[in-house]
């Protein structure tokens, strides 16, 4: 009983809490706001670098490709030093914020550009034929006929994406952005204690536990579908 | 000389930091193939354990999975290392830097090999059930081997999208190949440890991600394909 009341004080102490959480509030914001500033740029990236490979032009895929697996093998931590510690260098300083999104973005260009590529190449091509017999313009075949059909087909690993890069924007502490880890890092030197450290990875989970078994949901089903 | 070669590709510093650089490396390495033996391990025996529908293990089992699949894994990394001395629990950075990363693999490996099993038809059980054989003998002769086989192209992007969170381990001042490159940096000022780190990294990753991409198209169908 004493050992519990002695975990409570240091990782669940109210009053703690109760000072810091002005300061957690902030950090949430942030998260949030790094994350919908940063979801609707990297998934339009990829989604262009998906339509720009289904014209099938064979210099620019191979150059396509390579900007996917390029992108897909850099830690997006060590993405986010180079242009944040490495830029200036080159007489260009982002501020924290803006390295946030462009390491995330770039990054995940990637991931995406790979997911509606695989959805994209996974339509039968039919599909393409017909609607050209119809007489349809090349971008409405693609955004009327092909990527409806795409999208739906790669919904788990889209979900399953978004929900890893929300998750990722937790790097940002690392250069110094106040948002959730890095507020609750903060915080910790005027506690003393672990509350909140225990306060954001509460946080972090609330907000993202129902979206992660949303995903874990669309995942099974996928399995499924394809056995 | 240009200021491109020269803060990015500076010879004199290359050669200094080099040597330092490269036992990075070696680390980085050791803590990826820590986290894949821990994670992978454990979420196959996780998945097993779930196999046997104990009710008291099945709740355990996906409270552990959901809490590490929902949190980032820099949280848990930092949690492991700045918040567990409060429990009179010192872990080393390398300690908390592949537990922390082996605890999100493995929840995702269990996940994984869970929803694989559950993916073997049915009639795989009822037919060996038919033939007299045991329930551990079904599960580790007929339903586990099937079931690997369709968790290995999921494993093996999962696996090396949390691979590439050894980074993450420069947070809790583990001298891995981020970590070395950053404070070369600092000393020389100049950025070229940085661009000797990210050949390192890439040269560790390019090969495994085309290699994925090849297993999955040897493997599953195309729309499996997810991060890596």
């Amino acid at each position: 009983m004493e050992g519990l009341q002695l975990f409570l004080d240091n990782f669940a102490d109210w009053d703690s809490f109760v000072r810091i959480w002005p300061l957690l509030w902030q950090g949430l914001q942030l998260t949030v706001l790094l994350s919908i500033v940063t979801l609707p740029i990297a998934a339009a990236a990829g989604l262009l670098i998906a339509i720009l490979y289904s014209f099938h032009h064979k210099p620019l895929n191979v150059a396509l490709l390579i900007w996917i697996d390029l992108f897909r093998s850099f830690p997006v931590l060590v993405l986010l030093i180079l242009i944040f510690y490495g830029l200036p260098f080159l007489g260009l300083t982002l501020p924290s914020f803006a390295a946030c999104v462009l390491a995330l973005t770039l990054n995940n260009s990637g991931y995406y550009g790979e997911i509606f590529r695989a959805g994209i190449e996974a339509i039968p091509h039919g599909q393409r034929e017909a609607a050209r017999a119809l007489g349809l313009h090349p971008l409405k075949i693609i955004f009327l006929v092909i990527l409806p059909q795409a999208i739906a087909r790669v919904a788990a690993p889209l979900a399953s994406n978004s929900l890893e890069l929300v998750k990722t924007t937790s790097i940002a502490a690392l250069v110094a952005l106040p948002e959730l880890l890095r507020s609750a890092r903060v915080a910790q030197e005027q506690t003393y204690n672990p509350t909140p450290l225990t306060a954001a990875a509460v946080l972090f989970f609330v907000m993202l536990w129902p979206f992660a078994r949303w995903v874990a949901k669309l995942e099974r089903d996928m399995l499924k579908r394809q056995r | 000389m240009s200021p491109l070669l020269d803060n990015f590709f500076n010879r004199q510093v290359l050669a200094q930091y080099g040597p330092s650089i490269l036992g990075g490396f070696w680390l980085t390495v050791e803590v990826a193939l820590a986290t894949i033996a821990i994670g992978v391990i454990s979420g196959l025996v996780l998945a097993i354990v779930r196999a046997l529908r104990w009710k008291p293990a099945d709740i355990a089992i996906v409270v552990f999975v959901d809490v590490f699949r929902t949190l980032p894994q820099l949280v848990v990394i930092v949690f492991l290392y700045f918040g567990l001395p409060y429990a009179d629990i010192q872990l080393s950075p390398f300690a908390a830097t592949t537990l922390a990363l082996g605890a999100v693999l493995a929840a995702f490996a269990t996940e994984i090999f869970w929803a694989a099993i559950q993916a073997v038809p049915q009639g795989q059980w009822d037919a060996a059930r038919s033939l007299g054989l045991g329930f551990l003998k079904i599960l580790f002769l007929i339903i586990l081997p099937q079931a690997i086989r369709i968790a290995v192209p999921l494993l093996t992007n999962r696996a090396i999208a949390i691979t590439k969170g050894t980074a993450l381990g420069t947070a809790v001042s583990l001298p891995e190949l981020l970590g070395r490159a950053q404070s070369s940096m600092a000393i020389a000022a100049n950025p070229s440890p940085l661009t000797l780190a990210a050949a390192f990294y890439l040269l560790f990753f390019v090969p495994l991600v085309v290699a994925s991409r090849w297993l999955e198209g040897v493997g599953s169908p195309r729309t499996l394909r997810g991060r890596h």
